[in-house]
């Protein structure tokens, strides 16, 4: 998705059969079905990609709970994307600390070398790049989550050498 | 320095994720001695005599929270083990579950044991991916060695662990915040009372401890409480992580003992400041809690000292600032967190923390007046006491901490005087 468009629904989903047994050991774990949501939301990003409404319906199927309360969380919680991501999630932290480290620049120079803003996802569908807030990694200030991945200690020609790794495809 | 115990990974060569090495080094004899030498209200007194308390950021007397839980109400008891770990500046939680998993597993066992819980689950923050894989493998691991599930260590006891993963929302560290996400919720948090030791998770009795608190429980059992009490103040003693980060040579994690004085964690845990700069001003316990100048940072670092100075413990994440920073721009940036991470369930919160940010925004860039610094301390103040949970407070109490301290900074900054820090002011965000 780029600048403001809307994104496409998938047109259906559903889970493989190893994502349903997941699905069945995660509802085990609790005495109430509704508290199986954020897991079984994980399970589905990791399916899809994203949380389309597409997803949300068929999560609130599984669970049988409100499709808006499916939705509720879903818009509640920053990691569920509720749009397609690229290849390389990079988040910057430009909390307190990173700032105090120079993560100002860091962001800055990334914005530039990828020619996207904050909340944007470049054309060739390589990098979605967000700030996000205190990692609790302020010892490894500045910090990047690439991602699953923290990168610590950055400064800004080890953050755009990191871009040049992961678009090559030397860094996963 | 004290021999390391939260810390020990750092002292050993064995790889302590791996239950075998783990156990090479005496791993779960504190848990196999409390669940087979103790009565759960054994546990919680020695846990009441050590004087631990709750290393989250409240500093909530740990065995008194335990001694909470209603009895024989017919509903299960639950355990969270909270390592949601969001306050800006705090670091120490991860530590413990990326290096050291099993000693947390002893802490959670021994702790449901003691208030008589089959189920704990532990709410890890959604961005820790690692610390997730980690704790997941560490309890199989235990669960293949029969340290969970059914007839733990050979009792008739069940205690069994589940890892949930959380989605990004500061508020989730709020205890009543991290139930309502637990049970698949927004997290918003609740009213209290009713207190979560009697309606907690799935309205039962429920208790929520910190990851280091839960880890130094282990150790209590292990050495003693008198072990325990030995180490700092007595009314809020043990082992203590310390997380320095800023503008120091070696930011870092440091297991000291509980009061060890700031100056020392900065000069000599941390290596000092950055080469050429002075020290201006410390945060001493997570971006929360108000501001120290340099002047002002002669003190112990433990509950009752830090409070005596006018600021708090917190969770110990000690945020180092000097000569360079900008006062303005530092609690903008902390401003923008709060105004970010308002849950919006409360008016004075969801609207007073974009109104502080708003107007920071303005002075920061130039065009504030002195009615705006009036405006901002008169919304912070209003916010205080005024909410279901205390991130409005969080929110309001370095903004009025700031003002107070660096008052010369942020009316130089509305006369459109040159800022005041000994560098060049970058990025408007």
């Amino acid at each position: 998705m780029h600048n403001g468009e809307q994104p496409t629904p998938h047109e259906s989903v559903a889970f493989s059969e190893a994502a349903l047994a997941e699905f069945n050991d995660i509802v085990s774990r609790y005495p109430e079905r509704r508290a199986a949501l954020l897991p079984t939301l994980w399970v589905a990003q990791r399916e899809f990609g994203w949380i389309s409404t597409t997803v949300q319906a068929y999560v609130a199927e599984l669970l049988k709970l409100p499709i808006a309360w499916v939705e509720g969380v879903v818009s509640f919680y920053t990691m569920f994307y509720r749009r397609p991501m690229g290849t390389h999630h990079l988040q910057v932290c430009t909390n307190l600390s990173c700032q105090l480290r120079g993560s100002d620049e860091i962001l800055d120079a990334v914005e530039r070398k990828l020619g996207i803003r904050c909340g944007e996802t470049t054309k060739d569908n390589k990098f979605s790049l967000d700030r996000v807030e205190c990692l609790a990694a302020c010892g490894g200030a500045p910090v990047v989550q690439a991602g699953d991945d923290y990168i610590e200690n950055l400064d800004v020609t080890k953050t755009l050498e990191l871009i040049d790794r992961l678009a090559t495809g030397k860094e996963s | 320095m004290n021999e390391k115990v939260l810390l020990h990974f750092q002292d050993t060569s064995a790889d302590l994720t791996d239950i075998e090495q783990y156990l090479g080094e005496g791993g779960y004899e504190a848990t196999r001695k409390a669940l087979t030498e103790y009565e759960p209200d054994g546990l919680v007194n020695l846990v009441k005599e050590s004087n631990l308390r709750g290393r989250g950021g409240a500093g909530f007397p740990t065995g008194l929270k335990w001694s909470f839980v209603p009895k024989d109400t017919g509903k299960p008891v639950y355990l969270l083990c909270n390592a949601d770990e969001s306050e800006p500046g705090t670091f120490k939680d991860r530590e413990i579950i990326e290096h050291d998993p099993h000693q947390l597993l002893e802490g959670i066992i021994i702790a449901a044991y003691a208030i008589r819980c089959e189920i704990a689950y532990i709410y890890i923050r959604g961005e820790m991916a690692l610390g997730y894989k980690v704790l997941v493998k560490a309890i199989a691991d235990a669960r293949n060695k029969g340290f969970l599930g059914k007839n733990v260590f050979g009792t008739q006891l069940s205690i069994d662990i589940h890892v949930h993963r959380g989605a990004g929302a500061y508020i989730c560290g709020e205890e009543t915040g991290l139930i309502e996400s637990l049970e698949g919720k927004r997290a918003y948090p609740r009213i209290k009372p009713p207190f979560p030791a009697v309606y907690g998770v799935f309205g039962c009795p429920t208790i929520v401890n910190n990851v280091e608190t839960l880890a130094c429980v282990k150790h209590i059992i292990e050495r003693g409480s008198d072990w325990f009490k030995s180490i700092g103040p007595e009314g809020g003693p043990g082992p203590k992580l310390y997380c320095v980060s800023g503008h120091v040579r070696k930011p870092g994690v440091y297991e000291a003992p509980m009061g060890t004085p700031l100056r020392d964690l900065i000069d000599r845990y941390a290596g000092g400041m950055l080469p050429g700069r002075t020290l201006k001003a410390v945060i001493p316990g997570g971006s929360s809690v108000p501001i120290l100048r340099a002047e002002e940072t002669a003190i112990n670092m433990d509950f009752d000292s830090v409070a005596k100075a006018g600021s708090m413990l917190g969770s110990a994440g000690i945020i180092v600032m000097d000569n360079t920073t900008c006062m303005v721009r530092a609690l903008r940036t902390i401003t923008h967190f709060y105004h970010h991470e308002s849950c919006g369930q409360c008016t004075p919160c969801r609207e007073g923390t974009g109104w502080l940010e708003k107007l920071l925004i303005r002075i920061d860039s130039g065009v504030g007046t002195d009615e705006d610094l009036k405006v901002l301390d008169s919304v912070a103040q209003g916010m205080m006491g005024t909410t279901i949970c205390v991130l409005a407070d969080a929110a309001a109490m370095p903004v009025r901490s700031f003002l107070a301290k660096f008052a010369d900074e942020f009316e130089a900054h509305v006369r459109g005087e040159d800022c005041r820090a000994d560098a060049v002011h970058r990025r408007v965000a």
